[in-house]
């Protein structure tokens, strides 16, 4: 129990930094953060139910007024604005990858991982936010989507690493991957 | 950390917040229903009066956190002159950017502690359901304490980095970030437990 709370608490923190560390560039010199790479992690590390958490958490407090997205962004306007639909989004995102990798069960963490990360983070998260953005902008969806498509290039490559994190994680720490086969599973549910 | 509050006192600190966030949420739904330019035009009146009535210092903040839309408003208004419904636009532009500035306006001038508060209140009928929000009142702090630790020892794991690479840090950071934020879990949960667990008993609530 407190450990989970540990965990949720942990991995929305490390959403936070990812947004906030400016050192970190996902490769090709693409200014994208990697605060949806934390998104994804959440979900195929600690699982649907506490990755949502974790995400659903760090949301909560950037609507109490807290700069915890990137470049510092945060408070009540963040749900209004045009990208609201992906701020929502986030816990669904976490859950579905989560829930992908609980589900599907493949001999490679970091394929499961991944095709979690591409499931949850990307095909889930982009309806949210092109649906959010259509209501907010009063644009068809398949216009909002069009304009949110130019940034599923840098999440497919958010998904690839989230893979090759998974991976490894599997490989030098298995017992912190509650879901993967061989790993210990008992105690670990919210 | 940076705050997104107001840098000056204004009244409205002093106002209840549940009161400004009902006001929010009633006046986010109206500006959605009432379609019409004028009033749109008028809400962003009002608003820019709101925002300058502080003083320079506040509209000065409140401008910057607004700067996040201006891409947004920049790519609707040249897509409806394209399509020749530059009217349009002006209408979804101009809601989109009163439902933003007064969002924060809210933010601005509310502190954390009220909005905790008022969340506390709002998870009322859950708990007389019988949910623990307590795990939630816990995590909160948590997060709060963790994330510039988190974020300091990210970049001492980019200068260890540069000090053997002439790349850039790269996603490889983040493995050690995960694995040095799971232990750490590991050892929080440890002492939550050693203080007497998440919960309190049963009947205390």
């Amino acid at each position: 129990m407190e450990r989970n709370i540990a965990q949720v608490a942990l991995f929305a923190a490390m959403i936070a930094a990812l947004g906030l560390v400016p050192q970190i560039s996902l490769g090709f010199g693409v200014p994208i953060t990697a605060q949806t790479l934390g998104v994804m992690l959440a979900g195929a590390v600690l699982g649907a139910r506490r990755g949502a958490a974790a995400a659903g958490l760090l949301m909560l407090l950037v609507a109490l007024g807290l700069p915890l997205l990137a470049g510092g962004r945060g408070g009540l306007g963040v749900f209004t604005s045009p990208t609201a639909g992906f701020a929502l989004g986030w816990p669904v995102a976490a859950f579905v990858t989560g829930l992908f990798v609980e589900r599907v069960r493949l001999r490679s963490a970091g394929l499961a991982a991944g095709l979690g990360a591409v499931l949850g983070g990307i095909v889930v998260l982009y309806i949210m936010g092109a649906s959010g953005l259509a209501i907010v902008t009063g644009r068809s969806l398949p216009e909002a989507f069009r304009l949110v498509a130019v940034f599923i290039p840098g999440d497919l490559l958010k998904a690839g690493i989230t893979g090759m994190l998974v991976q490894a994680l599997a490989r030098v720490r298995p017992g912190a991957l509650a879901w993967h086969r061989g790993a210990a599973t008992g105690g670990l549910r919210l | 950390m940076i705050s997104l509050t107001s840098p000056v006192r204004t009244r409205a600190q002093d106002w209840p917040a549940g009161a400004k966030l009902a006001a929010l949420c009633l006046v986010s739904t109206g500006l959605f229903l009432a379609r019409g330019l004028p009033v749109q035009l008028g809400a962003l009146a009002v608003v820019a009066v709101l925002y300058a009535l502080p003083g320079p210092v506040f509209l000065r903040a409140g401008l910057r956190s607004l700067r996040v839309v201006l891409p947004f408003v920049v790519v609707l208004l040249v897509w409806h002159g394209v399509l020749g419904d530059l009217r349009g636009g002006l209408v979804v532009v101009l809601r989109m950017v009163v439902l933003v500035a007064l969002a924060n306006l809210v933010t601005m001038t509310t502190a954390l502690e009220e909005l905790v508060d008022l969340l506390s209140w709002l998870l009322t009928p859950l708990r007389r359901l019988g949910l623990r929000t307590q795990p939630l009142e816990l995590a909160i702090p948590l997060v709060l304490r963790f994330t510039p630790v988190l974020v300091a020892r990210a970049g001492r794991l980019a200068e260890a980095w540069r000090a053997r690479s002439r790349r850039r840090p790269g996603w490889q950071l983040i493995l050690p970030m995960t694995l040095l934020a799971l232990d750490d879990a590991d050892h929080v949960g440890e002492a939550l437990r050693a203080r007497g667990g998440a919960l309190p008993p049963l009947d205390d609530d």
